[in-house]
């Protein structure tokens, strides 16, 4: 079966992210980019599946300026086959659900493996709104996925600790962290990668609107709490929690 | 128009973030009606919330779990009465709510931390690091509420009537298979008093036993860094932070753990936080109110110990 997996170009996790001085946003000029933590995780269950026979092509993609290139030709070189760019800059979930639908029906895969959440908007929301529009079952968070011709059987992660829930095919699934440890691409890998086919199309070319419904107002740091006291022994800390605190 | 809360069970209650959102619901208008998927007595402690007009109770197999595809579609059956549509940002909330935004073509705002009027919003974006204010055209609105921005709704005070949910379809596609819910005397890691995390230096799941006596003593939940789960040493529902559970108790106790900016998104708003690390310039110690230097397995027992 054929497996989709969006990936999306976000700001590196290691870097210490600044607000704009005018209030629109965060500085991202000549900030390192990379592949979302949680998509990569996606691509390499992607892999995974495809290592056990059960997957035969996984196709990338991303919604993203020009540069999401370097992102696709990660996912290449991790093990994917082929990669779609969509050229579009600062699309919201609801929109990028609404092009990969679109590239769904024209590529009909039985699967679509998302992240979870992309670490710069923090929205968690993209994998469940694209199985929305399309009517498909959706197993987030997911920490095991367990793929046959019948459907997915997939372990999520929910606050108590976890559930097990049956898809039926085709299907959603968005990752947690614990649910594999994302390989690194080889040197050979990454030279290969850069033969495999990349198609670049426009949201009109697939008939999507992306005009978005949110206005960002304004963008501010958050307040900054201050660093407080340190104290010389247990029975110093648990004195002040007591009496100064009042915490305990 | 009124707005609907979509409830998180708790057992036979509804749990603490569910009272969180309700709080964000009144903010936007008076007339908050909660929506219970399963659970008679968990729909009349809903009923008890102060500020809730109206429960609605959905019962039937398709709704015992919370699959997302069935409570989806019962929301968007209930939609039309409603202008905006909340549920707490836990992991059910999170699962069934951006489903209910895409079904009614709606851009979600997730995690809101405040209600600016019926159309703007604050969340935070870049894990903590930035708060964006941000206004929707779309004309119904569906949201998810961090619930340590919001005082809760007191669990007494209402007594509104509960109705049965209209019948809605199921599609199917899914089905409950089985879970594993840790059970536990303490108290939930959102809704607790005080919070003792433990991180990668505890080691080994043995030795993050060793939070448990001061635990007892304050009562207090447990949680943990990524690092410490991803070793195994804790659960995967015990993280705190951007990708894991947000908490903020009065007090937060992190017990080596260094402060990464993943993990400070999910305690910084504690109003007491302390920090026990053996090194001096571990960056907790920049929103720690108080700082204890040194190591955790000397520190942990004295600790203990003097707690009585
Ligand atoms: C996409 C993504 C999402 C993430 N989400 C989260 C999240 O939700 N929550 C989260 O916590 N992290 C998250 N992280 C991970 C985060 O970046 C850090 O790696 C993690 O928080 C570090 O955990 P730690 O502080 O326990 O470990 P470390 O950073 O290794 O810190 C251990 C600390 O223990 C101290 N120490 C060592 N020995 C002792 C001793 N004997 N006594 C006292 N102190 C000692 C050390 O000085 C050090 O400060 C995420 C990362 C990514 C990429
Ligand atoms: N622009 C994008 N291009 C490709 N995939 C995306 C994009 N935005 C979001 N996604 C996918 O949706 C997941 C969740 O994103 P979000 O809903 O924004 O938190 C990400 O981990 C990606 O897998």
């Amino acid at each position: 079966m054929k497996l989709l997996v969006p990936v999306k170009r976000v700001v590196d996790y290691n870097v210490k992210v600044r607000v704009k001085a005018d209030g629109t946003g965060v500085e991202t000029a000549n900030v390192k980019m990379s592949m979302n933590p949680f998509d990569e995780i996606a691509v390499e269950e992607a892999v995974r599946l495809k290592e056990k026979g059960t997957v035969t092509e996984i196709v990338a993609v991303t919604i993203g300026p020009a540069q999401a290139q370097e992102q696709l030709r990660t996912a290449l070189a991790m093990g994917a086959d082929r990669a779609i760019l969509v050229e579009a800059d600062g699309a919201e979930p609801l929109g990028v659900a609404k092009v990969l639908k679109a590239l769904v029906e024209r590529e009909q895969p039985q699967l679509v493996i998302l992240g979870k959440q992309a670490i710069d908007d923090d929205m968690n929301a993209t994998g469940q709104m694209l199985a929305a529009l399309l009517g498909w079952s959706q197993g987030t968070y997911a920490s095991k996925v367990e793929l046959s011709a019948e459907g997915a059987k997939v372990t999520r992660e929910v606050d108590g600790g976890l559930e097990t829930v049956q898809l039926k095919l085709p299907a959603i699934v968005t990752t947690d962290l614990r649910l594999n440890e994302p390989r690194y691409a080889s040197l050979p890998n990454i030279m290969k990668a850069r033969k495999k086919p990349l198609e670049t199309v426009k949201p009109a070319d697939l008939g999507v609107d992306l005009t978005p419904r949110l206005t960002v107002v304004k963008v501010e740091e958050p307040p900054k709490r201050q660093a407080g006291v340190k104290v010389a022994s247990v029975a110093e800390l648990v004195s002040k929690l007591k009496t100064e605190a009042k915490v305990i | 128009m009124a707005v609907l809360v979509l409830a998180d069970r708790s057992g036979t209650t509804v749990s603490q973030p569910t009272r969180s959102a309700v709080a964000a619901a009144a903010r936007i208008d008076a007339d908050v009606h909660v929506l219970v998927l399963g659970g008679s007595e968990a729909a009349q402690a809903a009923a008890r919330l102060a500020g809730v007009t109206k429960v609605i109770q959905a019962d039937g197999p398709a709704y015992e779990h919370g699959l997302a595809e069935p409570a989806a579609a019962l929301l968007v059956a209930l939609a039309p009465g409603y202008s905006h549509l909340l549920a707490p940002g836990s992991a059910m909330g999170k699962n069934i709510m951006p489903r209910v935004a895409a079904l009614l073509d709606v851009q979600i705002i997730t995690d809101i931390a405040a209600v600016e009027g019926p159309d703007t919003f604050r969340r935070f974006i870049y894990a903590g690091n930035a708060l964006a204010t941000v206004k929707t055209a779309d004309a119904k609105k569906v949201l998810t509420v961090r619930a340590a921005s919001f005082d809760p709704a007191p669990a007494e005070g209402g007594a509104a009537a509960v109705e049965a949910a209209p019948a809605a379809e199921d599609p199917g596609v899914s089905s409950f298979v089985g879970a594993e819910i840790a059970q536990s005397e303490r108290p939930e890691l959102t809704a607790a008093r005080v919070v003792i995390s433990g991180g990668r230096a505890m080691g080994s799941a043995e030795n993050f036993h060793l939070l448990e006596g001061i635990a007892d003593k304050l009562g207090a939940a447990i949680g943990a860094s990524r690092a410490a789960v991803d070793a195994g040493y804790a659960p995967n529902d015990y993280q705190v932070g951007q990708t894991g559970k947000i908490v903020a108790p009065e007090l937060y106790i992190a017990v080596g753990i260094s402060g990464a900016i993943q993990h400070l998104a999910g305690m910084k708003d504690s109003k007491v936080i302390v920090a026990i690390n053996k090194d001096e310039e571990a960056p907790i110690f920049q929103v720690a109110d108080y700082g204890l230097v040194g190591d955790l397995f000397k520190l942990l027992p004295e600790l203990e110990q003097e707690l009585g």
